[in-house]
């Protein structure tokens, strides 16, 4: 678990990524395009489960305002993370964007039916990741309207 | 239901909203967006559903890749359609924005409860609008993975 900045009234937003360069890049990108945000991340499926449920050392994680979740995961996997969320009347509530590699069309039709908030395939060009994020960040953390934070 | 340029294969969206001058707002900004997408119209919560479920006038309705769905409608309200397109195996995948005046936090907190995709308030400007529509467009026509030709969808 990292942060970008240090404020409370900040959105929190968790991202779930075991690739340390997409990480790095997320940071990168979402530094550049919003300071005002902190950034956690989960390397794997239970470590972000755990932040979510606040366990063990997440006893004190805030509730993320947006989840960004990588699929293909170390430990458990990003699908049955998205299941696990949206099968919970609490975390239910907290748009989950899949942030993946993979165009499939199976894993983008059983996202959207595990009820995924939206799909985005992740560029493997610099610039264009970094315009993603970018775009994530200003529809997401600027356009719409999140739930408030309980 | 009209329909705003056509080539293929067109992006189907179906926009339910009874205020002809936001209809009006929202064609014209995906007419300017230039891209190849069939917008369908529903004035009211009933005709959504008979678009979504292609029943009477319907029957030949195409299956919308998203939905822009405003909460506040006659006959059966936004809430109503949002659960029972959620609560639809088949339908439930469709990607469902909420597009509303209202910023209650009970209407966003229903919403996400319900499993909106998303939820985005009507700006009441005029240029505001036009903006967020441009955005919506960029982002979920553009940026986002649609789940087109789905299986179970006939």
């Amino acid at each position: 678990m990292k942060n970008i900045d240090g404020n409370e009234r900040h959105k929190q937003v968790l991202l779930v990524e075991d690739s340390p360069g997409d990480v790095r890049l997320t940071q990168e990108a979402f530094r550049d395009a919003n300071r005002s945000i902190h950034l956690h991340v989960a390397a794997d499926g239970v470590e972000a489960m755990a932040f979510l449920n606040h366990k063990g050392k997440h006893v004190h994680a805030p509730r993320p305002d947006l989840i960004l979740l990588d699929l293909n995961l170390p430990k458990m996997d990003g699908r049955e993370v998205l299941s696990h969320i949206k099968e919970d009347a609490d975390l239910k509530t907290i748009p989950t964007v899949i942030l993946t590699t993979s165009d499939a069309e199976v894993d983008i039709v059983k996202s959207y039916q595990l009820q995924a908030n939206c799909y985005l395939t992740k560029p493997v060009e610099l610039d264009a990741f970094e315009s993603l994020v970018k775009s994530i960040n200003d529809f997401w953390l600027t356009k719409v309207k999140l739930p408030q934070q309980r | 239901m009209r329909l705003i340029e056509v080539s293929t294969p067109p992006i189907e969206v179906l926009l339910v909203e009874d205020s002809p001058g936001d209809v009006r707002l929202t064609q014209e900004a995906f007419h300017d967006a230039n891209k190849s997408i069939r917008l369908h119209l529903a004035f009211d919560g009933v005709e959504a559903m008979a678009f979504l479920r292609r029943e009477g006038i319907h029957a030949h309705a195409a299956r919308p890749d998203l939905i822009l769905l405003d909460l506040n409608l006659p006959k059966m309200d936004g809430r109503e359609v949002l659960a029972l397109i959620k609560a639809d195996k088949s339908l439930k995948m469709i990607p469902t924005v909420i597009l509303t005046t209202s910023d209650a936090e009970s209407d966003i907190e229903k919403s996400y409860e319900l499993q909106v995709n998303c939820y985005l308030r009507k700006p009441a400007q005029w240029d505001e609008f036009a903006s967020l529509m441009k955005n919506i467009i960029d982002f979920w026509l553009t940026k986002v993975k649609l789940p087109r030709r789905s299986p179970g969808h006939e």
